[in-house]
């Protein structure tokens, strides 16, 4: 499948989103308006996607990927930096060239019920967002809310169409929310942790459908996920951020069997597969807990954790992006 | 009693009332489990997973329609005992549980240093100080600094506040503590470090535990023996290396081809169609709706055969006699 | 709106639902039973009061009241010389007639009044009528004589004259048995009023009504303007109902969209919100209706506009207000502006919907509030000036000094009623909030 996704990509060159210099802080006040500080979501985020692929963004909980995420789809304001989407810069986009950029951007959460509006049951759910982007005729709006039902294997649709979501299991609820993300044609799908909240035997089912759809529309897929075992399976390129910053990426296998950011090793080697014998040994965990983004160290954010930490050089400075292998970025002083 | 378990449970159910029927949540459960041994509760979700639980420690809700079954605690039948008896003896004092999100249930205007010391004044009397001196000991034993006594929940990351819940479990010294879902929440590097600690506990106290949880890959940090469960009953029972390695059961096959692994190059699978309804669960088999080698004989619901020394699953194919 | 049909399913498990659902669909009922039998204009003109009423006695306690307690007080009884036997014996330019007003009076209590209402169709020359009492025992009582205009009233009851004969009012007097001393005993049997008209006019005709004012009234009694009383209780039902769900409505969906615009937006339109509802909060909005009733009007539609302004930025705003909060935070409102709906699509249709099962509850709890605040408006004496309701009959009850006087059922049936609303509405709304509030419902 990985063929047929880069045949997709190559046909239409060039970045379809990028993130230059990308700022997202958060104003945080005390009484309502005393400055206490900025938390530092998304602090400094440079990326390409191409066209047609799928990448994923991997961390832990509050490094700022769902931050990011509400970013690129104009949520929150950057503080600083830009995202652009087809050669023109977000910030720039009036109105409606605002709203039609939603259109062409579709958004999967993470917790289907919450993504759902409980009082509505599935054809009105399927049927706003095209109210909104002005598809006034019913019968049209009906016949492209079954064929995104079709489209993630929810079929018959008339057997969905009108059931609230309390009435569906999670993975229905997921697949619904896909739909609904589907159901303006968009031209790039971004997926916040779309199965975590899932259980475990509906996951690789929702992933495969979501990367199935993506290669069959040739859609670039961002999907964001704090679980390094499923990507190689669902993307091409992987992003590991650590407290608001990209700190490693590269080619999926690339990036699992060579990983350069000391952080990246450490994720990776706390990564169990079944297996009998973890039981019998103690797994190596870097000492400590992700920094505050209020108050993020100074130079390398990895620097109180690291084994490797240079002093006088990681806790001074922030590293510069380095490229130790062919293809494959990291922000590390090691590899100065 | 050398030869005793720890624990011993025998066809355990339990059934709720609910507004459209019984629900059979948990439907004949028997296993048991050793001195020092971890066995790990795993399941989908809605298999009654948690209702195992609360039966172990017997905190029944209100709507409770069937409770039977046997369950000795070092060979001492347990479930004749008085509600009195049973708090006075068992729960908390030979067997605690860290429940389903229990670190975002903890009380957030008490400083969890007294939550934890609460459990010693309660149970065993003791003073306030001595108490805390005690939860202290415990925050070390979990990998939480002894400052964080003082600190309210709010003012805890998840993973500290899973720790938090895990030392309220620990600190009467229990023969066996049940966690159910202790770190599904939790981040990766979070939740190998509460492993690494739990491990740790295992070896240094020699407490028993069972860990419940969906998520087969993390469960292997801490099993000795697998249990797993489908729709309200266990459908094999065997040591974690014969689980991980040869399941046995056609479910646990195709749960242990669905479980993605970061060195593996084919895709994981997934398992087809769902579990099926406790309200009114199928005739035979409950697993047969999805299962790839069901046969004529599964209609009638199978027996547990034993198939190794500690090794039972609940399938025809493993009757005498059936095909191999 | 599923959830919202599967609660009212539910509802029927709960007796104090059916309960309150019962009298709220009477009540409702009634209301339009009386709507339809007694239009509007017609209600008003009868309770604007004077001579649709001059049959009906003046605070006369409701029949059954009256049987309850044992009694055997009169009815009204109107006597017709439609109905009597008249002797007529014409003369040249008029004639004379002889009209006997015969009735059985079998009460233990003696009438309340006695009026004599005479019309006569003379043209120039009035007519000349002499009265006489005749009792059962064959008595007889001058009660004089008198010339006629073409409408007479004759208050028998007020003949000073008369009521210095007999030593008591007359009423009573011409009633009473012939002892003398003692209290007087009611003398039972057949009356006569006997009319001796002369006639100055050949066509001239004469019609006579004697009324004998009961005691006791109807199913509702009277008031001190002769009035049925029970106009004014059917009446007040639609009129309580209009107001207090109009009011409800009014305050709940303004009270609604301004707590979601202002959770929305947030920033300075929330602030000032929050301020507003603030101020008025400790603002009182009894005495703002005093003054607005004395100085403007009273009339039920300013009261209606005035309780909604001041209801939109009441307490609700803030129940409001900690209910949207989690609701703007939601990801299915994330998900809606991801792809682009508007804020005023937002509020009205993602998070409105979503509280509206709360609210349902509070909804009903609130319409009997606003009953009882236009029914104190009346007491107070600022209810609407021609509209019929039960706070006009308090009012009036208490001007006249009802209690002082014994006249509980002048007080006792509004207020009844308005409690019977009450009831009707809270059992309803406790129902439903256990309906809707998973967090009172057991399992
Ligand atoms: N609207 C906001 N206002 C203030 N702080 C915020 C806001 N949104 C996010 N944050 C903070 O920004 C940081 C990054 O949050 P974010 O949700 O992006 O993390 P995440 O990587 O998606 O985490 P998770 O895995 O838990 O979803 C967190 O510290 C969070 O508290
Ligand atoms: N108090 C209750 N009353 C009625 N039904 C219940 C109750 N508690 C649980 N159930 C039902 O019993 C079944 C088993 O529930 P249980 O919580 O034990 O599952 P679980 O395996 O722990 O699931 P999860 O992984 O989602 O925690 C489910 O179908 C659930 O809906
Ligand atoms: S820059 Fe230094 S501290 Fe940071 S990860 Fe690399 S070696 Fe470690
Ligand atoms: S008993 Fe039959 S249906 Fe059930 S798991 Fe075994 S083979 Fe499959
Ligand atoms: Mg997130
Ligand atoms: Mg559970």
């Amino acid at each position: 499948m990985n063929a047929s996704a880069r045949e997709v990509r190559s046909s239409v060159p060039g970045p379809v989103l990028s993130a230059r210099d990308l700022h997202t802080w958060f104003e945080l006040r005390q009484w309502g308006f005393l400055r206490v500080g900025s938390v530092r979501a998304v602090d400094g985020v440079n990326f390409d996607l191409q066209t047609g692929e799928a990448v994923a963004f991997v961390g832990e909980s509050g490094c700022g990927k769902s931050s990011l995420a509400r970013t690129l789809l104009g949520l929150h304001q950057p503080t600083r930096g830009e995202v652009i989407f087809e050669g023109r810069s977000l910030g720039t986009l009036d109105g409606a060239e605002r709203k039609a950029y939603l259109a062409r951007v579709g958004y999967v959460q993470q917790d289907p019920y919450g993504a759902l509006p409980p009082f509505m049951d599935v054809r009105r759910i399927l049927h706003e967002p095209l109210i909104v982007h002005g598809v006034r005729n019913r019968a049209e709006r009906d016949q492209r809310a079954r064929e995104a039902l079709e489209e993630v294997r929810l079929s018959p649709p008339e057997d969905f169409l009108s059931k609230f979501p309390h009435m569906l299991s999670g993975g229905q609820q997921q697949r619904v929310v896909i739909a609904r993300a589907l159901i303006l044609r968009p031209a790039m799908i971004i997926a916040d942790e779309p199965v975590s909240m899932l259980d475990a035997s509906v996951r690789v089912e929702i992933l495969q459908l979501l990367r199935r759809i993506q290669i069959d529309h040739g859609l670039t897929l961002a999907f964001i996920t704090h679980d390094l075992s499923t990507v190689r399976h669902f993307a091409e390129r992987i992003f590991v951020m650590y407290a608001g910053r990209i700190v490693e990426q590269a080619e999926v296998n690339e990036l699992l069997n060579h990983p350069q950011h000391p952080y990246t090793q450490a994720l990776l080697a706390a990564i169990s597969d079944p297996d009998p014998d973890n039981a019998r040994q103690q797994r190596e965990v870097p000492p400590g807990e992700p920094p505050s983004l209020l108050k993020p160290p100074a130079g390398c954010r990895f620097h109180p954790r690291c084994n490797r930490m240079i002093a006088g050089t990681c806790d001074r400075e922030y590293p510069p992006d380095l490229e130790p292998r062919q293809g494959h970025g990291t922000a590390c002083w090691l590899y100065r | 009693m050398a030869g005793e378990p720890l624990l011993r449970v025998e066809d355990l159910k339990l059934h709720y009332r609910s507004g459209r029927g019984v629900v059979r949540a948990l439907d004949g459960v028997s296993f048991d489990l050793r001195r020092n041994e971890a066995l790990v509760v795993l399941g989908e979700s809605g298999c009654g997973k948690s209702t195992l639980a609360k039966a172990l420690m017997r905190l029944l809700p209100r709507n409770v329609q069937h409770f039977s079954g046997r369950m000795l605690v070092d060979g001492v039948e347990t479930m004749g005992h008085s509600e009195e008896r049973f708090r006075r003896e068992v729960r908390w004092v030979r067997i605690s549980l860290v429940m389903q999100a229990a670190m975002n249930a903890l009380n957030p205007v008490v400083r969890v240093g007294e939550q934890v010391a609460e459990p010693l004044r309660v149970h065993r009397g003791w003073s306030n100080r001595r108490a805390l001196d005690r939860a202290a000991e415990v925050f070390g034993l979990v990998g939480v600094s002894a400052d964080f006594l003082q600190r309210y929940p709010f003012e805890l990351s998840g993973g500290m506040r899973q720790r938090v819940v895990l030392a309220m479990a620990l600190v009467t010294e229990p023969d066996l503590v049940i966690m159910d879902e202790p770190t599904s929440a939790l981040d990766v590097l979070t939740q190998a470090s509460i492993m690494n600690a739990l491990k740790r506990i295992k070896q240094e106290l020699g407490t028993s535990f069972i860990l419940i949880t969906h998520d087969v890959s993390t469960s292997s940090e801490l099993a000795e023996r697998v249990a797993l469960m489908y729709a309200g009953q266990l459908v094999e029972l065997a040591d974690a290396k014969d689980f991980f390695r040869e399941p046995a059961h056609p479910y646990s096959k195709l749960l242990m081809a669905s479980v993605p692994r970061l060195h593996q190059e084919e895709t994981p699978v997934h398992i087809p169609g769902q579990p099926p309804n406790l309200l009114d669960p199928p005739e035979g088999c409950r697993f047969a709706d999805r299962c790839p080698s069901r046969f004529d004989r599964c209609d009638r619901d199978p027996e547990t055969f034993r198939i190794g020394e500690r090794r039972t699953v609940r399938c025809w194919l493993y009757a005498q006699g059936a095909r191999t | 709106m599923k959830p919202l049909l599967d609660g009212l399913r539910r509802l029927g498990q709960y007796p104090s639902a059916l309960v309150g659902l019962a009298i709220i669909f009477a009540l409702v009922g009634t209301a339009v039973f009386t709507v339809v039998t007694i239009p509007y204009g017609q209600a008003l003109e009868l309770w604007r009061g004077g001579e649709p009423w001059r049959m009906h006695p003046v605070n006369a306690r409701p029949v059954w009241v009256d049987r309850i307690a044992g009694n055997n007080s009169p009815r009204t009884m109107v006597v017709s010389s439609a109905d009597a036997v008249i002797e007529q014996e014409p003369f040249v330019g008029g004639s004379r007639v002889r009209i006997p007003l015969d009735f059985d009076f079998g009460y233990a209590d003696f009438p309340s009044e006695l009026n004599l209402f005479l019309t006569s169709t003379h043209v120039e020359r009035e007519p000349f009528v002499r009265l006489t009492w005749e009792t059962p025992d064959s008595r007889e009582f001058i009660l004089g004589g008198r010339r006629l205009a073409r409408e007479e009233r004759v208050s028998i009851s007020q003949d000073w004259e008369l009521e210095r004969r007999l030593g008591r009012v007359p009423h009573v007097g011409l009633f009473a048995g012939p002892a003398e001393d003692g209290p007087p005993q009611v003398l039972e049997g057949r009356y006569r009023l006997m009319l001796d008209v002369i006639l100055f006019e050949e066509d001239a005709r004469i019609d006579a009504d004697l009324v004998v004012y009961g005691r006791v009234h109807g199913l509702a009694g009277t008031d001190h303007q002769r009035r049925d009383l029970m106009v004014a209780l059917l009446w007040g039902i639609p009129v309580a109902l209009a107001f207090g769900l109009l009011a409800a409505v009014g305050t709940t969906v303004t009270t609604l969209v301004i707590a979601a615009a202002g959770v929305w937006y947030g920033g300075w339109v929330d602030a000032v919100i929050q301020r507003l509802t603030e101020v008025n909060i400790i603002l009182p909005m009894l005495p703002i209706l005093v003054m607005v009733g004395t100085l403007y009007s009273t009339s039920i539609w300013v009261m209606l506009g005035v309780v909604i302004a001041l209801g939109i930025f009441s307490a609700g705003i803030k129940m409001y207000r900690a209910m949207l909060l989690p609701i703007r935070e939601s990801p299915y409102i994330e998900a809606a502006k991801a792809y682009g709906a508007g804020n005023a699509r937002i509020i009205l249709r993602y998070m409105i919907p979503r509280i509206l099962p709360v609210l349902i509850p509070t909804f009903v709890t609130l319409i009997p509030s606003f009953v009882f605040l236009e029914a104190s408006l009346a007491l107070l004496g600022l209810g609407d000036p021609v509209l019929p309701t039960w706070g006009k009959v308090m009012n009036d009850a208490q001007t006249q000094s009802a209690l002082y006087h014994g006249f509980y059922y002048w007080v006792l049936s509004p207020a009844a009623l308005l409690m019977l609303t009450g009831l009707g509405f809270a059992m309803l709304g406790f129902a439903l909030d256990r309906v809707f509030n998973p967090r009172l419902r057991t399992m």
